[in-house]
This record gives structure tokens, sequence and C-alpha cells, in this order.
């Protein structure tokens, strides 16, 4: 079923394919490659092939006239009780970057209920205009009132670009307007650029658990739609002296009409909000127990940070999976990471690799968190996470 | 009650080594499994069924090996399952997968829920459920941690979605698709005599040509609006970690401590 095509009679067997398949799905059979079913058409052999003796079905060619139509960058500003995420303006400074590469303007869309005061915001963080859509059956973020307004101001406008933060709210959204608009998504991004030539948005993300990346393209379809990962862009300054343009939108759907209803929110608590934290302090097996997270607990709280724990230690019981950082957890990308008794599994590595600083605390010196760390401490992290916690109270006044 | 359990199949990345001489990944011989957050929506649909009767299909697409985790999930308890297989399928993206597996799940019948996992382990993009909620025009609830009621003669569910800031209480009308995250629940072993009977099942495979209204031009690589153009080795981390070393506990914590506030993190 692979749609990778090997000419056998070009092939050389110089195994460049074999080495540069990101799926292991390329292999030397009697001197010649051969493909198998874990072959996903993703092209990286393609141009590792000397002699040009792999292909993938040629794919129908764009209809220039109708792409041209589409033009702008839109961001989605999302606001949860009235307040912004700010994964928000951090879209918002890389749509303003996007827009001016592309030589366009830069549209943030704000939805809710008495959020008008936002929109206001997202002129002085840096776009140019501002659908502002208010209304009661807007005030809790659901799906399909969200959903429905952001496709017909679509259908209606034609942005080229539309970015909407990889949040759990994010990413419910834009599968959602993806899949009505027949139009390309690409998940989590952590990179985002022009192509100089082709003028297309360059989405890279990471796959398998951060062990390959990706660059995707939506070459045939519009808008260019891409979910983008919390801090990877940097905040943008605030400019209360930027003019723009405030448009005043109807909503689409009453009250009654939405289907789901939003019954209750049970805040978490203690800061669990790992997504957008800038210190987290982890605990794993090593912690032992559900009271081993007291030091770690102490740690963060000092650091004003969020407290995170590695599967083990949320498959023990011993903290909720909120907290639960790597492949079925969060993932994270905090400027200070502190891996307390966590040895490093692949999915934990995976969920938090791309932290600024990370610091782990291990009695095993060769326990793998110590290859990605910056700092290492090896010994009983119930000696040196009080003590440095200690040590952080004395330097911060605390 | 019907339900529907969409999975898909992944390589075990917890078996993924890396070759200590070139830090790259040795990827052959890594096991192929259930993606580990659709057996939460297996174990959920199992639970509704014992509670409700009714029946549990499960749905994949995927190339034929795929049929190992149908079997799999049949094993645990699933009384149906189909797998979509076909060249037309392949190279699908988000948008195509989510499209090929709604017209199955038409072709299936009426149903009450639908249940995904909250993503896939390899893809990790949460994308299709969303896709197939779409594609059918139903609910979608996603990130679904508990069901705390579900009433099929009503045409009603409430559940509570993990949410960045805490947990959400939502009540939705049935049908509706809902995608789990792992607190949900506990999946159970498959048993011996679910073995035997996955063993013996003839597991249908279906083609694009047998699905209805379904459109192979919007099915596999065809249908994808997104195309992959370069795929590379994530950039190593620089540097090598520095052990703080010292007498006693309080001065390598005092240094570090002093390391961090230099690195400006703090």
């Amino acid at each position: 079923m692979a749609l990778l095509e090997i000419n056998k009679e070009e092939c050389i067997g110089c195994e460049a394919c074999v080495d540069a398949c990101p799926f292991g799905a390329l292999s030397m059979v009697d001197g010649v490659a051969e493909v198998d079913e874990k072959c996903t058409a993703c092209g990286a052999c393609l141009d590792v092939c000397p002699v040009d003796a792999l292909s993938l079905p040629e794919r129908p060619e764009a209809e220039a006239e109708g792409l041209a139509a589409y033009q702008g960058v839109w961001v989605w500003v999302e606001q949860f009780q009235g307040e912004t995420a700010s994964i928000s303006w951090e879209m918002v400074g890389q749509g303003r970057r996007l827009a001016d590469q592309r030589g366009t303007t830069l549209t943030a869309c704000v939805l809710g209920h008495g959020v008008e005061e936002i929109a206001k915001q997202a002129i002085a963080y840096g776009a140019d205009r501002v659908f502002w859509v208010d209304a009661p059956s807007l005030a809790v973020y659901r799906t399909q009132p969200y959903a429905r307004t952001l496709v017909d101001l679509v259908r209606q406008y034609k942005p080229e670009i539309f970015l909407l933060g990889a949040s759990s709210r994010g990413r419910d959204l834009a599968g959602s307007v993806a899949t009505e608009l027949y139009t390309g998504l690409t998940a989590d991004c952590t990179g985002l650029d022009i192509d100089p030539e082709t003028k297309l948005l360059r989405q890279t993300r990471p796959a398998f658990g951060g062990n390959i990346m990706a660059t995707i393209i939506s070459p045939n379809y519009r808008p260019q739609m891409a979910t983008v990962r919390h801090r990877v862009f940097e905040l943008p300054d605030m400019d209360e002296s930027r003019q723009g343009q405030i448009v005043a939108v109807d909503a689409v759907m009453t009250e009654d009409e939405v289907a789901t209803k939003v019954l209750d929110f049970v805040m978490e608590q203690g800061q669990v909000n790992l997504a957008d934290a800038k210190i987290i302090v982890s605990g794993g097996r090593g912690v032992g127990g559900p009271e081993g997270f007291g030091p770690v607990r102490e740690l963060a709280e000092v650091l004003g940070g969020a407290v995170g724990a590695s599967r083990a230690a949320v498959d023990a019981g011993w903290i909720p999976y909120a907290h639960q950082v790597g492949q079925t957890g969060r993932t994270v990308r905090p400027d200070l990471y502190i891996a307390c008794g966590i040895s490093g599994a692949v999915q934990h590595l995976a969920g938090m690799g791309t932290a600024k600083v990370i610091v782990a605390i291990n009695k095993d010196p060769d326990a793998p968190i110590f290859s990605v760390a910056n700092y290492g401490i090896v010994g009983d992290l119930f000696q040196i996470v009080p003590a440095l916690t200690a040590q952080f109270r004395k330097r911060l006044g605390k | 009650m019907n339900i529907i359990v969409c999975i898909k199949q992944v390589p075990d990345t917890t078996e993924v080594k890396i070759n200590p001489e070139t830090g790259t990944l040795i990827r052959e011989g890594v096991p192929s499994i259930i993606n580990p957050f659709d057996t939460y929506a297996i174990e959920e649909g199992l639970l509704l069924k014992e509670k409700f009767g009714g029946k549990v299909t499960v749905v994949s697409m995927g190339p034929p090996q795929a049929m190992e985790a149908l079997k799999e999930a049949v094993a645990m308890g699933a009384d149906e399952a189909v797998l979509l297989s076909d060249r037309a399928f392949a190279g699908a993206d988000t948008w195509a997968t989510a499209y090929a597996l709604s017209r199955a799940i038409r072709a299936l019948g009426e149903f009450d829920v639908i249940l995904c996992g909250k993503q896939a382990i390899d893809g990790d993009t949460g994308q299709v459920g969303p896709g197939i909620a779409g594609q059918l025009g139903i609910s979608q609830l996603t990130y679904v941690f508990k069901i705390r009621e579900i009433d099929p003669q009503a045409g009603k569910v409430v559940v509570e979605r993990l949410l960045e800031e805490g947990r959400e209480v939502v009540e939705a009308p049935l049908p509706a698709l809902l995608t789990v995250v792992k607190d949900i629940n506990q999946p159970r072993y498959p048993t011996f005599m679910g073995i035997r009977r996955a063993t013996k099942m003839e597991i249908p495979v279906w083609a694009a040509a047998d699905l209805p209204e379904c459109d192979s031009g919007m099915c596999g690589l065809n249908g994808s609006p997104t195309q992959v153009v370069k795929v590379f080795a994530p950039p190593a981390r620089e540097g090598k970690v520095e052990f703080i070393e010292a007498d006693d506990m309080n001065e390598a914590t005092g240094i570090l401590a002093d390391r961090l506030l230099a690195e400006k993190v703090i």
C-alpha cells in the first residue's frame, strides 16, 4: 500500500534512502531498495537518492486564481473568564512578523462577552484590525458557536494564514474550523516562516514525541491554518499608542441554538497550568510516594513555579494526571525545568526536552535525564531539594 | 447503546532506543501497539456497554497489519471491528483520515457515541477526533476526563473535560464524539476467551469503493490539504551537563542557585 515508487532498474543499492527514512520503512533486499507499510509518503528519501530512483505520485496543481483572493494573517485571541491566554499575544507577535514579511495586514479575532478591552489590547500588541464578536452565547468557550463564527468570517473575508494557540481550546476549535472549511491544519507548530520563493507558510513541528521534525505546507488550500505551541514565540511589547480598526461583528448563533451547555467549572487546586509555566519543578519515581512531593512543592512555591510529575509518579497514584509531563501528558517549554528523582524515559524527555535550562537531581549518575540537563547534582533528593529551597529563600528574600 | 471506537496502530516509541555511537534513533524492530490513548477509549466503550447493553465496534484505518490492533481490541471485549485499508487511503493527513473514518462510521449505521483517544503518540495532532465530529455534524467533547452521566433515552451526555485551568462540566446531545484522556479509566487486559474469539474472527476490510458517498479524491494523499516537504532530526541540545560537586549539600545547592540566577531564568 506504500505510495513510494522505486525504480529497481535505476537503484544502485547505495542505502542512502535507508538511513534517511525517519520511519524505518526502507530496507535493502537483494541489493535494491524495498519499501514496506511503515512508509508515510513523507518524501525524506527523495532528495538523498543520487540516481532519482524514488518517486511519489504527482498531486494536482493549485488553482492560482482562487488562492490569490486570500490575503492577510489572522490570529484567534483566546480568553477564559475575561483573562487572555498569554499564547494569544505570543501569536499576535508572530502573526505581526509574518504579516510584515508577506506585506499584508494582521487581524485578531476576539470572541467572548464583555471583551472590548481585549479587542483594544490586541491592537496595542500589534493587530491592524480586530473582529470583535461580543455575545452572551460566546461568554464561555464552546466549539459550535465559536467555530461557526470563525468559519463565517473566513468565508467572508478570506485570510491567507490563520493561527490559533495549541491549547486545549485552540486545538479543539482549529480542528473543527479546518474540517468545515476543508483546508490544511498543522498541529503544535514550533516554527513558522514564509518561504521566500513560493510565499507559502512553512510550518515546522515535532512528531514521534519530538524524535523527528517535519516541515509542512498547504499549497492548494486556504487559509493555511496552524496551531502553535506555548512559549515558542516571544511575547511582544504592548504599545498603547498603536492605531487599528475594531470591527464589531454579530454572533452567528443565539444561546438557544447552541447544543452544548457548560454546567460548571472546577478550578484545580494549586497552579497546574503547566503549558504557561515559566518554571516547573517535577517529581518522579524517586520521590517515593505522595508525601515525597512535599519538598518538590515547596521548591516550586518559592520559585513561583508549577509542579510537574513523571508518568511513573502519576501511574503510581501519587499525584493527579493534570501534573503529568511527557508524551502521554503535557508538553512543556519552561525557562527552567527542575527534575527531581526522574530517570528520564524517552517519553518524559519528549515532553520537556526543549526547556531553556534543565536541572536534574538524581542519585544515579548514569540516569538518562543527565544527558539533556544543563546542571546536575547527584545525590538524595530529600537532602538536595530542601537545601536548594533554603538557598533560594535566602537569595530571593522569601 | 451503539458505541464506536476509533483506534490507530502506532510504533511503541517507549521501545525506541538511541544508538549511543551515532546518536540516531534505532527504529528497527520497534513493535506496533494500539495508540495508548485509544486503549482508554476502548475501555470506556466497554464500560458503557456493560452498563447499557448494545455493542462496541472498533474502526481503524491503516495498512493491513493494523488488523492486529483491531484483534487486540476484540480480545479486550469489542464486539465488531472494521479495517479501512486501501491504496486510496495511503498518505492521508488528518483531514483525509477524518473524512474516510466518518464515511465508514456512516456506513455502520446508527450510533449513540463515538470514542477516540485525545491524540496519537506518533502524530500528536489531536485533530482527527474533531475532524470526524465535524464531518458527521455532531457535537465534539475533547479531553474528556470523566463521563458523569449518559442517558441514551433522553439523548444526552454530561462529561468533565480536562482543560489548562481545571475541569469543565459540559452537557451535550447524543450522538456525540468524545476524545478521552488517560485518567478516565484503567484499560483491561485481553482475556483468554477474548483472544480465542479474536483469532477466529473474520474482520472485514473496506476499501474506498466500499464506502457509500465516499469521494476517493478526498481520501489519502490526493484529498490531503497538507504536504510534508521536509523531515529532519531535531537539533541536538548544546553542551554537556555540568555536575555540581561540593563538600556538602549546602555548598552545592548554593552554587546551583547562583548559576540559575545568573542564567536569568528565575
